[in-house]
């Protein structure tokens, strides 16, 4: 363990725990804590998503803290009751509230008895801002929600496709592909409308989308699971839990990035369920190996530093490694175990986990990397040491359209390898001239 | 008026024809979605431009994480500021206590950086566990020689402005003069509450300069560690905003019988008005005859700058949702300055005598409200037509969800609004806004056709 953390590389648990719940439909949530935690974690999603984020606190106050925050919270759903009118009111606690030890179950099991309330869920997710990163606090809280939300219930043949925390742009693209290949799913959490509203008139507070509630609840009667989640523990595991409880099988498989893992994504699902693979998509896929032909000069033997969450560092240097990108350093905040395990057949990879930006930059230096690709805290190693950033995942507070920023499928992979190569390709010609000029022209004028 | 949650409503008045008593300074509604932070929040905006020294937030990595650079401060010198440390407390430093942590983070960043000054923020566990910080902070302070300053910004113990008197009584242990034959001698002054967002403290300076007046010492915008230990030097303290730095100026006045003024330097009326009450301080012909010169110059050349806008202004009607009620009185005034009309006033932690000045300032029938949540934003705002809405990052999505302009009035903007050249991009900043063809086609955006 280091002695002090210089410039982190990973947000609080209930933050990971607002995107699990915003995935679902007619949700609102609350943050038992002081005012700070919610007011800091919608400012951090509205500057990325370029949206409202309505997420209530019970603002405890020291009487709270002292006394307990009971009669804080219950005020508190009382007010989002009124104010939302929610389906389901999530309840995601900090460090404050697990320290002073809230014991958030019973406080939502005893509130919906009193207020007799049967057209309400409240599910209470335990998310202490020392716990663990926003990674596994989205996970978690995802697999509290389907803890909370599925019973035994009748066999059908949708795919459950759960995924982690990629841009709302990812969600829509994942399911075009699944309507392409006419594929009946539930995919959780869905906040690809929720956190990416179009604009309307009249403006809605309750934003429209989110995974249905009785589509929640279906889950556990699925033909079989999809996980984007290789680097995810068991015990946070949304898809084990409903394998262990209902037995619906499982396939943890990495984010759709790259031409490997979207063959993989596809390929389960034809073995599944027996779909044909249309043209349009064998074309995508010819686009995409058409177009890393074009590249892969360019981009051969480029070095470049992954940072961000364990599931989306692992999936994108798998797909540097296909291009001939070299994933020098890849960094997560996360403690992530699974993460240097998945990339662990690749000696020459440097995985750094529950790591901040200044060793992301020491070993980035060491290692010479040409460019980096992580969110926009990583401007950092840009401005102390000189290393071009492409932003991707979250948060990303310095340009516009995080939100639309397209990475998975053959269609997004291309995308962000043109992002990739077009960096490398501004290095090259931005430097050419000068650097011509003084390797040859100054000894010719000497 | 209607509002849902009922004890809202005496934190909501109406301008009417006789002032009304209403309710601010108070804890926020539990559930409300109310738009305010901490106290931590508070303390950190405050001492954050200190450019030189370490500043280090003892508690789990949230807070640290959210509050890593991200504010427009800009430093002459050290960059050190912008780094954001944490003690990154984990499970088992919350149940055997994180005393040695503390520790062990002082110790590294003396090493790695030699700072003559550390902050040590409390967050809200730190309150909890019992961690003592004074005894940590102590025994670092005299085992290195520097000053190490715990401050106490549990963001439980209160609200943002508890946050910036727990950073004005830290400053107050900064600040503290060993020698006391130098108080009040020099003829400069010190300039509370600024923080150079996108230049703003050095604007403001140059303009004294002009004048024949300077600056020893500001807080906190652009200052070091050398500079703020010469504080009590100056013979007058002029505070811009109050909100976070009365304060502090009571208490120097207090303890040093060091006099101040309060200013503001947000719209040329204030700006002028602020120039010539400092000018008058000092009852020195040359100085006020400068200031009357470049108040002239400069205010005609701001106002033909801003006449280029104001016609295609005239008429709009603004919301205003701030901070602190400084800011929010001056705005008022400064949306008058462009011929625009404030419909709504809403502050997160405004003070009673501020909620007085602004319902004399107000016209009728504008709605005044004290730590407002989304949902009376989106009420009020459509209820009394705005045209333009000023705020912070979370209030801006709201805005432009609503169909309204907005205007970025927080720490992380990149242009500067103080003073005459601020004034000029206000009103350079509402037009590019209201003026907007985009607004065209958002009118007939039904919610229907959008899906």
């Amino acid at each position: 363990m280091r002695d002090v953390n210089q410039n982190p590389c990973n947000m609080c648990m209930p933050m990971g725990g607002i995107f699990a719940f915003k995935g679902v439909e007619g949700s609102m949530v609350i943050i038992h804590g002081s005012q700070g935690c919610s007011t800091y974690m919608r400012r951090h999603m509205a500057e990325h998503f370029n949206e409202p984020i309505d997420v209530a606190s019970s603002s405890l106050n020291e009487k709270g803290t002292v006394y307990g925050g009971e009669a804080n919270l219950k005020k508190g759903l009382d007010n989002v009751i009124t104010l939302y009118q929610p389906r389901l009111i999530g309840v995601l606690t900090t460090c404050l509230a697990e320290t002073i030890g809230e014991d958030i179950d019973r406080i939502a099991s005893q509130y919906m008895e009193e207020k007799s309330l049967t057209d309400l869920n409240i599910i209470a997710a335990s998310t202490p801002g020392y716990g663990g990163s926003h990674a596994e606090g989205y996970f978690r809280t995802a697999r509290k929600i389907i803890e909370s939300l599925t019973y035994k219930t009748e066999k059908h043949s949708k795919i459950n496709i759960i995924v982690p925390i990629i841009s709302p742009a990812d969600i829509r693209e994942i399911k075009r592909i699944l309507n392409a290949l006419d594929i009946e799913y539930v995919i959780f959490p869905d906040y690809s409308d929720t956190l990416d509203q179009p604009f309307a008139r009249p403006y809605n507070k309750n934003p429209d989308g989110g995974t249905k509630l009785h589509d929640i609840a279906s889950m556990a009667g699925a033909a079989a699971t999809i996980q984007m989640g290789i680097t995810v523990d068991d015990a946070i595991s949304p898809g084990r839990y409903l394998e262990q409880q209902f037995g619906i099988p499982l396939y943890n498989l990495p984010i759709p990035i790259g031409v490997e893992a979207t063959d993989r994504f596809i390929d389960t699902l034809v073995r599944i369920t027996g779909c044909v693979v249309p043209d349009s998509l064998k074309q995508e896929r010819g686009r995409l190996i058409d177009a890393m032909i074009d590249a892969h000069k360019h981009n051969f033997e480029a070095r470049c530093t992954i940072f961000g969450d364990p599931e989306n560092v692992y999936a994108v240097a798998k797909m540097c490694m296909e291009n001939g990108i070299v994933p020098a350093v890849a960094a997560t905040g996360s403690p992530s175990p699974k993460l240097g395990e998945a990339l662990g057949d690749h000696p020459h990879i440097c995985v750094l986990t529950e790591s901040d930006f200044m060793q992301i930059l020491e070993k980035s230096t060491e290692e010479n990397v040409d460019f980096a690709i992580g969110g926009s805290d990583g401007k950092f190693l840009s401005d102390e040491g000189n290393i071009p950033l492409i932003r991707y995942g979250f948060p990303i507070h310095d340009r516009i359209g995080g939100q639309r920023l397209l990475s998975v499928g053959y269609t997004g992979t291309t995308l962000l390898l043109d992002r990739m190569t077009n960096t490398l390709l501004s290095i090259k010609y931005d430097n050419y001239r000068d650097k011509m000029r003084q390797r040859y022209l100054a000894d010719m004028q000497r | 008026m209607f509002n849902e949650l009922e004890e809202r409503q005496d934190f909501i008045v109406i301008k009417g024809r006789h002032k009304k008593a209403m309710k601010c300074d108070s804890h926020s509604v539990s559930g409300s979605v109310s738009q305010r932070a901490c106290v931590y929040s508070g303390a950190r905006v405050v001492l954050n431009p200190i450019a030189d020294a370490v500043h280090l937030v003892h508690g789990p990595i949230g807070c640290a994480a959210y509050t890593w650079d991200i504010r427009g401060s800009l430093s002459s010198g050290s960059e050190l500021y912008r780094r954001s440390f944490c003690t990154d407390l984990k499970e088992r430093d919350i149940v055997f206590g994180g005393n040695e942590r503390l520790a062990a983070a002082i110790d590294k960043l003396v090493q790695l950086y030699a700072p003559k000054l550390i902050f040590v923020y409390a967050t809200c566990v730190v309150g909890v566990i019992g961690d003592d910080l004074e005894a940590v902070c102590k025994a670092a302070s005299s085992k290195y020689g520097i000053d190490v300053i715990p401050v106490q910004s549990s963001g439980f113990m209160g609200n943002k402005a508890a946050g910036y008197r727990a950073a004005c009584d830290a400053l107050l242990k900064l600040i503290e003069p060993v020698n006391t034959d130098n108080i009040g001698k020099s003829r400069s002054i010190n300039y509370l509450g600024d923080f150079n967002l996108a230049a703003e403290t050095w604007i403001i300076s140059n303009y004294f300069r002009s004048i024949g007046i300077e600056i020893n010492a500001v807080l906190t915008g652009d200052s070091e560690y050398a500079k703020l230990k010469k504080t009590t030097d100056a013979c007058l303290n002029i505070v811009q905003c109050a909100g976070s730095m009365n304060y502090l100026a009571h208490k120097l006045n207090d303890l040093y019988g060091m006099p101040y003024i309060d200013v503001s330097f947000l719209g040329i009326q204030d700006t002028s008005e602020s120039l010539r009450k400092v000018a008058a301080f000092f009852n020195d012909d040359d100085i006020i005859l400068k200031t009357e010169e470049m108040i002239k110059s400069q205010t005609a050349k701001a106002n033909q700058a801003i006449e280029r806008y104001k016609h295609h202004l005239c008429g709009k009607k603004a919301a205003i949702y701030v901070g602190g009620g400084f800011k929010a009185i001056s705005l008022l005034k400064q949306f008058r300055e462009i011929g625009i009309d404030v419909v709504m006033i809403g502050t997160q932690n405004g003070q009673p005598h501020e909620y007085d000045t602004l319902q004399e300032l107000a016209d009728e029938g504008v709605i005044i409200v004290d730590d407002a949540n989304t949902s009376e934003l989106e009420q009020f705002i459509l209820e009394k037509g705005a045209d333009i809405l000023v705020g912070g990052v979370k209030e801006r999505f709201l805005a432009y969800k609503l169909g309204v302009a907005f205007i970025d009035h927080n720490h992380n903007r990149k242009h500067p609004l103080s003073g005459y050249e601020g004034a000029v991009n206000f009103a350079k900043e509402v037009y590019s806004t209201v003026c907007s063809p985009v607004w065209k086609y958002a009118l007939d955006q039904g919610g229907d056709s959008a899906r």
